[in-house]
């Protein structure tokens, strides 16, 4: 993979911010979007824009086509068995709370449990807090290692036969960690629990198939894969998805309407109440075919190789915690002594350097880790090693500007 | 290093960072209000003594950016033994400080806190600065300025 090459396709990539190159490491927030996904947006508003599932005219049908097309391309991305599996969401976030309101809320009682773990992101920890709250089942949390990573013994030990679901993040925000989501999925299965993936950091990274994880349900997000905002996947398993009452009621996922009662349409547009997020599906599909091009195990090696190249630079300076284990994702958490990450975000910002600063929406991980905040640089597959050298310097600059303070 | 940032770290606002002034706890009969900036962490707990409408003590206490921090500090001292009125209109000249607007420089003696007249040139850290200021506003009962 020619990241110089792959640059070019990134035109927001190409200005100075700050009189300086841009440099954009903060892509686990959201990813920047190449211009196949720009122009497949602009052609679907410019000459097909229609509504789905429901005209008899030309422009409608092309526009399903699309939609339909775009779910499609999802099956083959994260090898669903069908596109009934398929559920065109917001987000990761109303993936989740789907499953929590949906499964959740209807098998869970008093003396169950669902586990999940301290590093997961709010979207994986409040659907769950809510769903026990409602229930009286009881939340547990597997312990993390010291590093940051999830024994498998752990599991065994929080997972109980009470346990009815089970959900993990694949790859963490913060740490970068790559949870062994698979091994996980089989003692839950073990025991009689359902497993969930968020799969919102691993899926713009790593090859992701369902069925070999064998989870129940996945759930991400377009945006962080270089695709448009508002739009991402839940995929459930069809024997579960088809006993689940909908979330939403109202439009699109209706089969037959009397006064007093309704029905829902089939699989998976029972769970698409209202007009669907169709611009949307259609950039995803675009994004997908870029992603696919170029190759997830290209993409997933060469932001391994950013972090570790970042990782031995950032080492070899005093003053600087980076958190995580050693094998990651392109994440680097990290902290310069006495200097306040937002304080660094700053400094980085007027060098044209972009990283996210806070809780990164982990604050229980962050109790954790003994912070309340953090400073993260996170890398996609246009970013270079001459930025992270750029980063580098920024961090140095960074301790420059704050090292007469202390 | 931009101009830019050199006039957001000055070296009054560092100061009061490295050594805040008024940290802590008051003692009995006080006010204590928490406020934090949910999209950063950044947290204040500010202990207000108020008699016969006057501001007799403030003190804080919290974890935050040297911005956040620097402005608590600054703003306990600015208020102090200011009536309950006048800490408020103290308070929305600065607020018209961080926003880059023309702010009263007349009517009250702005000290230290106009050293953070340069963080109105990047919007995303004004609630930084305008934490406490807010935890002062809710402290004193007035909740719904903004």
């Amino acid at each position: 993979m020619n990241a110089q090459e792959v640059r070019k396709l990134f035109p927001i990539l190409h200005q100075e911010v700050n009189g300086k190159p841009l440099v954009y490491f903060d892509s686990a927030a959201t990813s920047q979007k190449p211009v196949p996904v720009i122009e497949a947006l602009e052609k679907y508003y410019r000459e097909y824009n229609s509504n789905v599932h429901r005209g008899v005219h030309t422009l409608g049908t092309r526009a399903t086509d699309a939609y339909e097309g775009a779910r499609e391309k999802v099956r083959r991305f994260i090898n669903a068995k069908s596109t009934q599996e398929v559920i065109f969401t917001r987000g990761t976030t109303t993936s989740i709370n789907t499953v929590a309101a949906s499964y959740g809320l209807s098998n869970l009682s008093e003396g169950d449990e669902i586990v999940i773990t301290p590093m997961e992101h709010h979207s994986n920890i409040i659907p769950w807090q809510q769903v026990a709250k409602k229930t009286g089942a009881t939340l547990k949390y597997i312990p993390l290692k010291e590093d940051g990573s999830i024994d498998l013994q752990d599991v065994e030990n929080t997972v109980t036969e009470h346990t009815k679901i089970v959900s993990v993040m694949q790859v963490s925000n913060v740490l970068g960690t790559i949870n062994p989501v698979k091994e996980i999925g089989a003692i839950a299965h073990k025991h009689g629990a359902i497993m969930v993936v968020d799969g919102a950091q691993s899926t713009p990274h790593l090859k992701v198939d369902v069925q070999d994880l064998d989870c129940d349900f996945f759930a991400f997000s377009s945006h962080k894969m270089c695709g448009p905002t508002g739009i991402g996947v839940l995929y459930g398993k069809k024997a579960l998805l088809s006993k689940m009452e909908p979330v939403e009621f109202g439009g699109e996922m209706i089969d037959f309407v009397d006064l007093y009662d309704s029905t829902w349409k089939e699989l998976p547009w029972k769970f698409e109440g209202g007009t669907p997020i169709i611009a949307g599906a259609i950039g995803l599909g675009a994004a997908i075919d870029f992603l696919s091009d170029i190759g997830l195990d290209n993409i997933h090696r060469h932001e391994e190789e950013l972090a570790k190249y970042a990782i031995e630079q950032m080492s070899e300076m005093e003053g600087i915690t980076i958190y995580g284990p050693k094998e990651r994702a392109g994440i680097v958490t990290f902290n310069i002594d006495e200097v306040h990450p937002h304080d660094v975000a700053t400094v980085l910002d007027a060098e044209g350097i972009a990283v996210r600063a806070g809780h990164h929406c982990a604050q229980p991980l962050m109790k954790w880790l003994n912070t309340s905040s953090t400073a993260r640089a996170s890398f996609y597959l246009y970013n270079t090693k001459d930025e992270i050298d750029s980063f580098v310097k920024g961090l140095v600059t960074t301790k420059e500007y704050f090292g007469h303070v202390f | 290093m931009s101009s830019n940032l050199d006039q957001l770290y000055r070296q009054v606002i560092m100061d009061h960072y490295k050594n805040p002034r008024n940290k802590g706890q008051l003692g009995e009969d006080t006010v204590t209000i928490n406020m934090n900036n949910p999209t950063c962490g950044d947290r204040i707990q500010l202990h207000l003594k108020v008699e016969d409408g006057q501001i007799a003590d403030a003190k804080f206490d919290g974890e935050g950016c040297s911005i956040s921090l620097a402005s608590a500090s600054m703003m306990t001292q600015s208020v102090k033994n200011l009536s309950v009125e006048d800490a408020i209109k103290l308070a929305h000249i600065f607020y018209d400080m961080m926003l880059g607007k023309d702010y009263d420089d007349t009517s009250f003696d702005l000290g230290d806190i106009e050293a953070l007249q340069g963080v109105s040139k990047f919007p995303a850290r004004i609630k930084c600065a305008t934490l406490a200021w807010k935890a002062m506003e809710k402290g004193v009962g007035n909740e719904e300025e903004n």
